[in-house]
């Protein structure tokens, strides 16, 4: 009996499937294999489980290695690649460890030593490219989605943004200054500044700010506080500028409530004084009136690099005790961080709400900067907690404002001091947060993690390049897809059955106690199904809300065939000596006509919503008005024949001629009212895996679970009162296609 | 002794309790002889009614102005400040509570004056018997009997008046076996798998200095395996541990004499080190204003979860061992009514669907702890709090946490099969709390067999009869529940522990988003249950109709043609 670090005898595998990855990745030039070696072991980690053994190949995209016995996949995007070692010689051959960043360590024991070297090579080459042209996003092609390419890059401008906030206005306005970058290239074309501010202002301003980034608005909060960023001034040890000096005077003069402004820098004390050496450094209070001035201690990227990488040791300890694991994660100073930025975020927040307009910035204005103005938002302004929100927040603070995408998470050469998990932080905040409050966020943490994920993997262009004008001169609106399009066609994915419209109002303040952060397990140990909770009470909720949409749905229709019924039974059948006592009857029935149609052209817009797949909730009123989110992408594969069909489902007023019980029976064997219920549910019919990263679906037909690969078809069932589509499972959809072909004849 | 003579001050006014989470609430404080009281007086505000027995330890703070501040720190880790004015109120509010909290007669508890408002349809003191329990096993297998020779409990103090045995051995053979283990607990069925494996526990063997051996005791265990199987025995001491132990006439099976057993070394802390260990976590997590590194140093340094980890790797052990090496498992430590009950109950939780359903669970905790001998009078006078207060601290008793520990494995279990088990979170807490401090008799004494002295089942209320009632039973379902009839396998890993904030840290964090997402996920599961009975109905409904329609048109059809023939 060896002490056993994880007690899992069953064959619950340790490792990944990486389905949701995959399924958006289907690539028509992954098809090339370029290199297979067989008789690859994978290493377990924690249990003395023998390895598995299978085969590696190498894609002109992924790694992906298939384990015959298990029947299992672990398919591995190039440029998720964070490492490839090669670890020293074993009797068995040649290990090779491939870390990802996205925190999947994986361990494979190659027999020939030749093969290992090779594949080290050919794997350093592709993970990193040297140019940004050769990404994965310039090659990516949607399949089966049919999304056009357009789709997505127009759902989020700075200036609809703006105009939620209701700026322009009397105090602040749109410049064009910097409308060729012209002022300062890492900034968006479209800068928003006090009214009052003249240009020379502005321009002298931007000149005294490091790489030109200038105060300018990014957020006005409805009590006219204004949150604004900058970069650190260029003061040295006593330079000074009126111009600057005179921009952040507008600022305050910028709010009615207080004359006073709060500006924030980020750093600690010591590294701003630091950097006065070097030219840079802070405000001397002493030149600026009115002005209070805070440190935030938040450590830089070079401290948080190193920290993310003690955490992942403390993770990956191979005889983990839970003494050395705590050790590890705090000697890490990962969670101290997180609560710095936190600390910092609920700070501006409070300030804000209490109408004090604040200014934040840190060396260069892009790093922490974002981290604590995105935060201190998501805190502030309800609709940052949206699933819309919430994207329009990432686009405004990180991308249009410059955050360096492609340094920070590495996706070509660049020099690895660069690289640093600056945006992670930010969504581990975020995630903090939404721990304390789950009923105030409307996205669930798969988008959380779809958004790590996919910030990494160069899939989607929305995250490539540095700042704006990068993207612009890349061209990649025209080149490649973006992110947001992806989402806006997968919304359901991400909603969050916690989530209480009307809980989500105002600011929420957390808690900011030490004992009220969390290990984010499900991002750091993802890929250790074993570690997770077996029964996931997560998946359960958004079985459950799916299954409500569906029986609500479908119970809708059955009122209206029994009151298509009663009027039946009730109605006149012959003509003859009835007809003045069923005057009466068919009046009362005509008032119930009426009401239904009254209701129809709501029943029309609830499609339209349904649309947007999103799914629509009278009864947990938790519908989202996306409407506007997805204009010009209309993204539903089958939206024209869907359309025909409520035109026709209109004109027809009843949908049933004259009871056909065999239609009848068609109509509720389309709806299961049992869905199986996913704590047992290990696999997919088709064998894949069903583990805690692998997203488990009902088909709304039979009930059964299948992994999102095999539920891939959509389709409108007869047994529910709207039009709307729902994923059915292969063989039901053959059914329901058969029936439809059936019904209609011509 | 009467409570009047204790209660030095009964009233006091213009007292100001402080709780954190809490607003302040100013009233006046009332202490009766099983309850502090203090109430604002007011329609709508909160009212403190506080058991005596609750209180672990009380701490004084004489303010400069007359007057002072009096701590109240709980069993159950809440920590209530009370202001007081006048110097004289605040001393005797503090002598009174103190006198009162510290009675350790248990005829004068609160279970002896209680009673309830309800009947009492099922009494929990008879819900949960030996033979009852056991009878199907008995039935079953040919090898284990029902002995009815700790009936007078001369044989174990700490026993049951009855246990289960091998079929095989005499009463006599197991009560010379009885004199060999400490406090005469002779090795007892507990467990028995399907696959026909058990589970004994007992006491160490007195093996002593001079290495005694006991072949009564030899062929009781031995009786267990069979000829040629071998099994494990289970030391919760660490090595050092158990050799000092035989220098004090206890010790562990010698393997001369036990060759068809192994013995493995799985140590759990006990008694001081866990009260130290807990002394310290509650320490750090009452400290909501550290820094990040000092909580994080502290929590490890208390090692609590440590505990819970090597718990829980105890219990999978044995389960691994009865379930995949088909090898049976004896557990000791040295008195075997701590640990040792700790780790074969939650072996059985792993192991056995019906521990996790409410009723199995009671059960369970009614044969491992209560029958068997879990010290709940002695473990439960004294908690942490006082343990941290040296001059609060009682020598004379060993009071410990082990039952807490044991509960937060189960919870552990919980967070991991959230849909395995039929009660919640909140059953777990209360049952924490009943065994601290209670209305109800069931954790009183030490022993079945102090219990029957003071007529408990006659004179006190049971706590299952009152949890079993249907409307409060309800309360403690599980909304996700599907009885799971698999073995649940937990991870042991660092990483899948948590520090059980429910518990710890319920008093200085608000707990309800755990609470608000309970609820949600209720709200859900109803509505679902709901929508899918009305689903039926109406197609039921709807069929009915158009039968009906589909036979109006026929008798119609019939009646036209008749009509127009």
């Amino acid at each position: 009996m060896d002490q056993n670090l994880e007690a899992v005898p069953e064959g619950d595998n340790m490792w990944l499937f990486m389905r949701d990855v995959r399924e958006t990745m289907k690539d028509q030039t992954n098809k090339v294999v370029s290199k297979k070696v067989e008789n690859v072991s994978l290493v377990e980690r924690f249990s003395s489980r023998r390895n598995a053994v299978g085969s590696l190949y190498l894609t002109a995209t992924h790694v992906i290695y298939v384990d015959h016995d298990n029947k299992r996949e672990t398919w591995i995007l190039h440029s998720h690649i964070s490492s490839v070692t090669k670890l020293p010689l074993t009797p068995q051959g040649s290990p090779l460890q491939v870390r990802t960043k996205t925190f999947l360590s994986m361990t494979f024991i190659i027999p020939k030593e030749r093969d290992a070297h090779d594949l080290h090579q050919l794997l350093v080459q592709m993970c990193q490219p040297e140019s940004i042209e050769a990404l994965y996003c310039f090659r990516y092609s949607q399949g089966i989605e049919d999304l056009p390419r357009e789709a997505g890059w127009s759902l989020f401008d700075l200036q609809t943004e703006f105009e939620r906030m209701g700026v322009p206005n009397e105090t602040w306005t749109m410049t064009l200054l910097n409308k060729e970058y012209e002022l300062c290239d890492t900034y968006p074309r479209y800068l928003y500044v006090p009214t009052s501010a003249p240009t020379n202002v502005l321009i002298g301003s931007s000149r005294f700010r490091s790489r030109g980034r200038l105060p300018v608005l990014t957020y006005l909060h409805q009590n006219k506080a204004a949150l604004c960023r900058c970069s650190q001034p260029l003061s040295g040890f006593s330079a000074r500028c009126v111009e600057d000096e005179n921009l952040l005077v507008c600022v305050q003069k910028a709010n009615p409530n207080t004359a006073q402004l709060v500006v924030v820098d980020t750093r600690p004390r010591i590294n701003a004084m630091a950097n006065r050496a070097a030219g840079k450094g802070y405000e001397s209070e002493a030149n600026y009136e009115n002005t209070r001035f805070m440190f935030a201690g938040i450590d830089n990227i070079h401290v948080m690099r190193q920290s993310l990488g003690r955490l992942l040791d403390a993770c990956d300890l191979k005889t983990p005790m839970m003494g050395a694991f705590i050790n590890g994660l705090e000697g890490s100073g990962w969670l101290r961080h997180i609560k710095s930025i936190i600390d910092a975020a609920v700070s501006i927040a409070k300030t804000l709400e209490d109408g004090s307009s604040v200014l934040v910035h840190c060396s260069d204005g892009w790093d922490r900067t974002a981290q604590v103005c995105g935060l201190a938002q998501v805190l502030i302004d309800p609709y940052y907690r949206t699933l819309h929100g919430f994207q329009a927040l990432i686009a405004k603070e990180w991308l249009a404002y410059g955050h360096k995408f492609t340094d920070r998470c590495g996706h070509i050469q660049i020099d690895p001091k660069e690289i640093s998990p600056v945006f992670t932080q930010w969504l581990e905040a975020v995630w903090q947060i939404t721990q304390q409050f789950p009923a105030a966020f409307q996205f669930n943490d798969r988008l959380l993690l779809a958004i790590h994920d996919h910030v990494h993997s160069c899939q989607f262009g929305t995250f490539i390049g540095n700042c704006q004008k990068d993207r612009v001169d890349l061209r990649l609106e025209e080149k490649t897809y973006s992110f947001w399009g992806y989402i806006a066609t997968h919304m359901n994915e991400y909603l969050s059955p916690l989530y209480k419209p009307d809980l989500n109002v105002g600011f929420i303040e957390p808690n900011v106690a030490p004992q009220t952060f969390k290990f984010w397990r499900e991002l750091y140990c993802r890929w250790e199904s074993g570690l997770h909770p077996r029964e996931s009470l997560s998946d359960l909720m958004v079985a459950a809300k799916s299954h409500l949409n569906s029986l609500d749905d479908h119970i809708r229709l059955l009122h209206k065939r029994i009151k298509l019924s009663e009027q039946k039974l009730g109605a006149p059948i012959n003509n003859g000596v009835n007809d003045n006592k069923n005057k009466n009857d068919s009046s009362v029935l005509y008032l119930t006509d009426n009401r239904l149609s009254y209701s129809k052209p709501l029943q029309n817009e609830v499609n339209l919503k349904l649309k947007h797949n999103i799914d629509y909730d009278p009864l947990m009123n938790n519908h989202v008005d996306v409407d506007k989110t997805v204009v010009g992408i209309d993204g539903h594969r089958t939206w024209g024949c869907l359309e025909e069909k409520r035109d026709s489902f209109d004109s027809d007023g009843q949908f049933l001629e004259d009871g056909n019980i065999d239609t009848l029976i068609d109509e509720l064997e389309s709806v299961a009212i049992e869905w199986k219920s996913v704590r047992g549910a290990k696999e997919c019919p088709c064998s894949t895996p069903l583990d805690f990263a692998t997203r488990k679906s009902h088909c709304w037909r039979c009930g059964e679970i299948y992994c999102s690969r095999c539920l891939d078809q959509w389709v409108t069932l007869p047994g529910h009162m709207s039009q709307k589509q729902s994923p059915v499972c292969r063989q039901c959809y053959r059914v329901i296609v058969k029936s439809n072909s059936l019904e209609s004849p011509e | 002794m009467e409570f009047i003579e204790l209660i030095k001050a009964p009233t006091v006014d213009n007292v100001v309790m402080r709780r954190a989470l809490f607003k302040p609430i100013e009233g006046t404080l009332c202490i009766t002889g099983h309850h502090l009281i203090l109430s604002s007086r007011k329609e709508d505000s909160e009212e403190l009614w506080l058991l005596h027995k609750n209180i672990d330890v009380v701490e004084r703070k004489l303010s400069t102005f007359g007057g002072g501040t009096v701590a109240i720190k709980c069993k159950d880790f809440a920590v209530i400040n009370l202001d007081i004015n006048a110097t004289d109120d605040f001393t005797n509010v503090a002598d009174s509570i103190e006198a009162l909290a510290n009675i350790d007669v248990p005829s004068l508890s609160y279970p002896f004056f209680y009673r309830p408002m309800y009947t009492i349809v099922e009494d929990g003191w008879t819900a949960f018997s030996t033979e009852a329990e056991f009878s199907q096993l008995v039935l079953k297998s040919e090898d284990w009997r029902i002995s009815q020779v700790n009936k007078d409990y001369a044989v174990c103090k700490s026993y049951p008046a009855t246990v289960v045995v091998p079929k095989s051995i005499s009463d006599e053979d197991i009560v010379v076996a009885s004199s060999f283990r400490q406090g005469g607990r002779f090795p007892i069925l507990c467990y028995r798998h399907e696959n026909g494996t058990v589970l004994l526990r007992s006491g160490q063997p007195l093996v002593g200095p001079a290495g005694r051996r006991c072949k009564e005791d030899e062929r009781l265990i031995n009786a267990v395996l069979g000829p040629g199987k071998r099994g494990y025995i289970i030391d919760t001491r660490t090595q050092t541990l158990a050799q000092t132990a035989k220098s004090k006439g206890g010790g562990f099976e010698l393997e001369v004499y036990y060759p068809q057993w192994r013995r493995v070394h799985k140590p759990i802390d006990r008694h001081h080190n866990l009260l130290d260990s807990l002394s310290k976590l509650m320490e750090a997590c009452n400290d909501t204003s550290c820094t990040m590194d000092k909580w994080l140093s502290r929590l490890e340094s208390s090692g609590w979860l440590t505990n819970v980890a090597s718990v829980l790797n105890c219990a999978a052990l044995i389960a691994q061992s009865l379930v995949q090496e088909n090898t049976s498992v004896l557990v000791h430590g040295s008195d075997g009514t701590d640990t040792t009950l700790a780790v074969t109950a939650l072996t059985q939780i792993i192991l056995n669907p019906d521990c996790r359903s409410i009723r199995g669970f009671e059960a369970l905790i009614e044969r491992e702890f209560l029958q068997g001998g879990y010290p709940f009078g002695t473990r439960h006078f004294k908690s942490c709090y006082a343990y941290a207060n040296s001059s609060a601290r009682n020598p004379k008793k060993t009071y410990a946490p082990t039952f807490l520990l044991f509960v937060d494995c189960v919870w552990q279990l919980f967070t991991q099969f959230p849909c395995s088990f039929e009660f919640t979170e909140n059953f777990l807490i209360t049952l924490v709390q009943h065994s601290y401090a209670s209305q109800f008799g069931t954790f009183l004494c030490d022993s079945v067999c102090e219990r029957e002295e003071l007529d408990l089942k006659n004179k006190t209320v049971s706590l299952w009869s009152h949890v079993n009632r249907p409307e409060v039973l309800t309360s403690y379902m599980n909304p996700v529940y599907e009885p799971n009839s698999k073995v649940i396998w937990p991870s042991v890993a660092p990483v899948s522990l948590t520090l059980w904030s429910g518990m710890f840290l319920r008093w200085v964090v608000d707990q309800s988003p755990t609470k608000d997402t309970w609820s949600t996920i209720t709200e859900l599961k109803e509505k679902e249950r709901e929508m899918k009975r009305e689903a039926i109905k109406l197609r039921k409904q709807l069929l009915d109709m158009e039968k009906a329609i589909i036979a109006k048109r026929a008798s119609e059809s019939t009646t036209t043609t008749t009509a127009s023939s």
